[in-house]
């Protein structure tokens, strides 16, 4: 807080060592942590974490059919490799790179492998924080939808919108979140992949689930958060709107939301930093987000504390992210 | 134009209060009503009935010969012909004076952006205040302000405008710019409603005078016989604690 009159005058020293308690108390903690670690002996390895977010793994190709290698031939960065089948027709292998494991004459079974090249790919944490990721954004946009119509139906004269809206949010306000994911992992996914099976139709895969539970949870506070936002703009608003003709839509889309959408953005900010940390709860229906992952990766490493404060800040970061987005889209409307 | 046949509305919010009691009025074409009276006398109450802000509970309202308390009536197309000034502005505080305008005409009135832009700054003109044309409401005073909510209103063509204390917000210093307009279109012939406490003006411009209490109609005439003659001791009253 800007320092004001209310207060006496503090000096600049006074301040300067203040900020200096805060780093101690900041560096003792971290320190009590560190000793406290070494008291029961645990190891920090830190350098085990780059691989879970990118690593190189090594692919084969094999060959899918007998027959004897004809010739081996260098194309730009691979090498081509023609296999006479013993059917008497050829087929073509490509190898990035050099690491050819047969020569010209060599007899080839098929699953024989003809050559190796290394490739980076995207680690446990890596693809785990990417499902949140995509988790956490497909549940925003449903969020803000079912929000949207909630929020306006929620205000509505009519009876069967208006109710609909009110028993929606205080059942899913009233219940806890991880209830509302088995429901709908146990109970809903279970009676529509049943039914989809019946009409032979591919089968949903739980993270659509989780998703429309995430949904389903965050349109309700957006609901909540659009029926207030709405709710605070003054009437004098509408009746102008209204007072010169238009329908109540019109007045809505081109008044009333463009307004409402200013007051709402702070609120709606936080609701989605909450569903992006909400999004840890799926990895018990078997999605495979960051948290899931860390844990996985805990049970290959036994590292548990680099993953579990790695997995905070990824979240951090993501969360961090947001928030800033948010102030960003705030200041762009406020110079509007 | 406005035919106001015996109408009823109370409001329960929080204690019942009678605001309307067994109102009947006309408004001729081109004439200029006054409406005056101390607060919560329905004098606001009955502007906002004229273009259903608020639903008369019994009697009838009838606008260019169309019952406005009908059910099937459809209201949005009454509201485009009343125009509605009201005290607090109300102007869209997110768009541009120039799209407060051109917004309904466009969007009511299904006008091209070009031929709404050039009503609107037509209008701005009319009203003394064209150069403002691209600037938010909140960086204009009252009386610009007010200026502007008009220029709004008459985008749309209006055959009747309904006044609501439309300078009771304002300034002193900024009352008679907007009286001005006002004056300036009841010339034009324009049939207004003007809710006030501006006694100047309706001396100078109505055709009639209305003076309501408690939810009645009290007394009606023109402007010389009302200030000068009332014959209602409560008119008498009022006149004396105002002039």
């Amino acid at each position: 807080m800007q320092a004001s009159g209310i207060d006496r005058n503090r000096s600049k020293l006074n301040r300067y060592s203040w900020m200096g308690v805060y780093l101690l108390c900041l560096l003792g903690i971290m320190l009590a942590l560190y000793l406290a670690t070494i008291q029961i002996d645990y190891v920090w390895r830190w350098n085990i974490l780059p691989k879970y977010f990118y690593n190189q793994t090594q692919i084969t190709i094999t060959a899918k059919s007998e027959g004897t290698v004809a010739s081996i031939s260098t194309e730009k960065d691979a090498a081509v490799i023609i296999l006479k089948t013993t059917d008497g027709e050829t087929e073509k292998y490509k190898v990035p790179g050099t690491d050819v494991w047969v020569a010209e004459g060599d007899t080839i079974y098929p699953g024989d492998t003809l050559g190796a090249y290394k490739e980076w790919r995207a680690g446990l944490l890596t693809q785990g924080l990417y499902l949140t990721l995509k988790v956490s954004l497909y549940s925003i946009i449903f969020g803000i939808i079912i929000g949207m119509i909630g929020g306006v139906a929620r205000i509505s004269t009519n009876p069967a919108a208006k109710w609909a809206a009110m028993t929606y949010v205080e059942l899913i306000r009233g219940s806890p979140l991880l209830v509302q994911i088995f429901i709908w992992y146990f109970v809903l996914a279970t009676l529509i992949n049943e039914l989809l099976k019946k009409y032979s139709i591919p089968e949903i895969s739980a993270v659509w689930y989780g998703i429309a539970a995430l949904a389903c949870f965050t349109g309700a506070y957006v609901t909540e958060i659009v029926r207030a936002g709405i709710q605070s703009i003054h009437r004098g608003q509408i009746e102008a709107a209204r007072s010169l003709g238009m329908t109540g839509f019109q007045a809505l889309r081109h008044i009333i939301l463009p307004q409402a959408m200013r007051r709402i953005l702070p609120p709606l900010a936080g609701q989605f930093i909450s569903l992006i940390k909400d999004s840890s709860l799926l990895g018990i229906i078997a999605v495979r987000e960051l948290t899931k992952a860390t844990r996985e990766g805990i049970t290959a490493s036994l590292q548990p504390y680099e993953f579990w404060f790695t997995c905070a800040l990824l979240y951090l970061v993501l969360t961090f992210t947001l928030s800033m987005f948010v102030q960003y889209l705030e200041r762009r409307m406020a110079t509007q | 134009m406005i035919e106001v046949r015996n109408v009823y509305k109370t409001f329960y919010v929080p204690h019942r209060v009678e605001a309307l009691v067994d109102v009947s009025l006309d408004v001729a074409a081109g004439e200029v009503v006054v409406v005056i009276g101390p607060s919560g006398s329905g004098k606001s109450t009955l502007l906002r009935c004229l273009n259903h802000l608020e639903t008369a509970n019994k009697g009838h309202i009838l606008i260019d010969g169309i019952d406005i308390l009908d059910p099937k009536t459809n209201i949005n197309k009454i509201r485009a012909e009343v125009g509605m000034v009201f005290q607090s502005f109300n102007l869209f505080p997110h768009k541009t004076v120039l799209d407060n305008i051109t917004l309904a005409q466009m969007v009511v009135r299904k006008r091209k952006k070009e031929e709404a832009t050039s009503k609107a700054m037509a209008l701005l003109k009319k009203v003394g205040i064209d150069d403002k044309a691209n600037v938010f409401p909140d960086q204009l005073s009252g009386g610009q302000q007010q200026r502007v909510a008009i220029a709004r209103a008459l985008a749309m063509d209006p055959k009747v405008m309904l006044f609501d204390e439309p300078t009771s917000a304002l300034d002193p210093e900024m009352i008679g710019e907007v009286l001005d307009v006002m004056k300036a279109l009841a010339k034009e012939g324009m049939t207004m409603v003007v809710v006030t406490h501006e006694m100047g003006f309706a001396r100078e411009v109505a055709d009639r005078v209305i003076f309501m209490d408690a939810g009645r109609i009290v007394e009606v005439g023109p402007p010389e016989h009302f200030f000068t003659n009332p014959t209602h001791d409560r008119t008498k009253l009022f006149l004396s604690q105002i002039l």
